[in-house]
């Protein structure tokens, strides 16, 4: 196996045990990001220098015996978390000549962890997006077949991890920019609840539904990582003062009796049958575990993707009216296309006469969807779905209609109005057929829980995974 | 509905071209009527949700922390005077 193929869990360890040094650790993936970016377009920056001189520094702390948590383990970020001296761009031209004057909280928290930043990834510019389509840089190529979008947002993070370029990587969750790309990519997507971790320093998108997660190659990675970055932060007031508990420490707890909720309304018409299949499948293995299954109902998910593309595009327009070329960036005629709906869709839901009618309303369904979940979480633990109606699309094949891949989401935007954390987990590999002309492709699903349960999606996430180890690998 | 494409740029400081504004009141719509399914949605007495944490009036001691240096505060500056950030004149 070649190192940067390895887990965190597994770097950790060998590290430890001086099996390979980090430098070594930083080098095989710094080679296989020289090797594979000029196919999936995943890096907008590649930090050689810096990555190597981190490396190094890492080193003289393991030789010394330093436990920092995540000490030589290189990672990469989405080019929308705040780099001090490393252009971030959000992937839009506005922020082309950007250089950060500060860390984003949870880039000082990853550093301080002994974490080695390899570069900045591409995405949806802004964060706007499914299928990574809208970045200003060209889109990022689906490693499982190139021909295929890898999922948005945060589709260079999806793309890095699954192609082995970096051991784990930083994403944004704002409607499904997180599990949606894992679930595309074969990797594991956490996106939090909100608040577990800070958004400062996070180019903000909507920010009463923006959450910090990650990508990681097993759900074991994803609790390390989310113990280093979870926590309050005095730089973002809706980080609550609720202690962090060690992530990893519940892993394997037995899941007998848990009660697993299965919500009709996801599994309907619109569901691919397949991923129906495979994801029922997921659900038996629970049963088999002891789990109890049990058929609920939310029944407002229906108006979920409404309710979020008034007060989504709502915050961006007044987030993104901060970028007047004064202070840094670019004039605003350089926003692109999707930039510029989302700004017109929030300006004109939030004028003068029309507030009521869309802001208002939207807030108030969003309660209802909330109250959905809560009535579901009295009668189960977790509940599982799948994380997308269909398999991945082909580059280009949404891009022209907005309202079509909008409604890409409708099974993720849920957990952000809710405020609920989602995990979301490989459960295998659709394809190929020949009759269909259908590529090999992966799919997930994605495990919901009550808000600050991130404990149990793990114990959850890592049973599946131990039942059902994920050995597939992109041949690239 | 009917958006008024110009005024809601105006609002937004956009400048568009010819074709992004038809382009626009066309995807605007399509999407607006999508969204006109809320209105099934009976939300009589219900109240918003804007923090859906239920967090409120988070406060904190009011002191001084170190902050940006002026040259690093402008550093990423497209035009800067004397130490400030230099802007377009507003008034005529």
């Amino acid at each position: 196996m070649k190192l940067n193929e390895l887990t965190i869990k597994q770097a950790i360890d060998g590290l430890r045990k001086k099996e390979f040094s980090a430098l070594d650790l930083t080098e095989s993936c710094l080679d296989q990001i020289a090797r594979l970016n000029p196919l999936l377009n995943a890096f907008l920056t590649i930090c050689n220098k810096e990555a190597i001189n981190a490396a190094k520094q890492a080193d003289e702390k393991l030789r010394i015996g330093d436990k920092s948590p995540l000490l030589g383990i290189p990672i990469a970020l989405k080019d929308i978390y705040l780099t001090k001296n490393i252009r971030t761009t959000a992937s839009s031209k506005v922020l082309d000549n950007y250089i950060p004057q500060y860390d984003a909280t949870v880039v000082k928290k990853l550093k301080d962890a002994g974490a080695i930043i390899l570069g900045k990834l591409n995405c949806d510019a802004w964060a706007h997006g499914s299928s990574g389509e809208n970045s200003d840089y060209g889109p990022v190529k689906n490693p499982y077949n190139v021909e295929y979008t890898p999922g948005g947002s945060s589709s260079g993070s999806a793309a890095s991890v699954a192609a082995d370029m970096s051991i784990a990587s930083g994403g944004t969750d704002t409607g499904g920019s997180i599990r949606l790309p894992a679930a595309f990519c074969n990797v594991v997507g956490l996106k939090p609840t909100y608040g577990r971790v800070s958004r400062n320093g996070i180019i903000a998108m909507s920010s009463s539904l923006d959450s910090i997660g990650h990508f990681t190659k097993t759900v074991e990675d994803s609790a390390l990582y989310l113990n280093v970055t979870a926590g309050k932060d005095s730089f973002d007031a809706t980080t609550p003062n609720l202690p962090v508990p060690d992530y990893s420490k519940n892993l394997n707890k037995s899941i007998k009796g848990t009660r697993i909720g299965i919500p009709k309304e996801f599994f309907t018409e619109g569901l691919d049958k397949k991923i129906k299949e495979k994801t029922m499948e997921a659900i038996s293995f629970f049963e088999k575990q002891g789990a109890e299954i049990i058929d609920i109902s939310l029944p407002h998910t229906d108006y979920a993707i409404a309710a979020y593309y008034i007060i989504q595009p709502a915050e961006v327009s007044s987030n993104l009216a901060r970028y007047d070329s004064i202070r840094y960036g670019n004039k605003r005629s350089y926003f692109g296309k999707e930039a510029k709906r989302r700004i017109m869709l929030g300006t004109f839901t939030l004028s003068a006469g029309y507030y009521d009618a869309y802001y208002k309303k939207a807030m108030k369904v969003r309660t209802l969807i909330k109250k959905d979940y809560e009535e579901a979480f009295k009668k189960v633990d977790a509940i599982i779905t799948p994380v997308s109606p269909t398999l991945p699309w082909k580059l280009g094949e949404k891009i022209n209609d907005p309202l079509k891949m909008y409604l890409s989401d409708i099974f993720t935007v849920t957990a952000n109005l809710a405020g609920i954390p989602g995990l979301s987990v490989p459960i295998g590999i659709i394809g190929p057929s020949t009759s269909s002309e259908q590529a090999a492709l992966p799919v997930g699903m994605q495990i919901l829980g009550p808000q600050f349960s991130e404990e149990l999606l793990f114990n959850l996430g890592h049973q599946y995974e131990i039942g059902n180890p994920n050995k597939e690998k992109p041949q690239l | 509905m009917k958006i008024d494409i110009l005024k809601v740029a105006k609002l937004a400081n956009l400048k568009l071209k010819d074709n992004e504004e038809n382009e626009l009141e066309g995807q605007l719509t399509s999407i607006l009527g999508y969204i006109e399914k809320l209105k099934e949605v009976d939300t009589e007495g219900v109240e918003e949700t804007s923090q859906v944490t239920n967090l409120e009036n988070i406060e904190r001691e009011d002191f001084t922390l170190p902050s940006l240096e002026q040259v690093t505060a402008l550093s990423n500056a497209n035009k800067k005077h004397e130490g400030f950030f230099e802007v377009e004149a507003i008034l005529e």
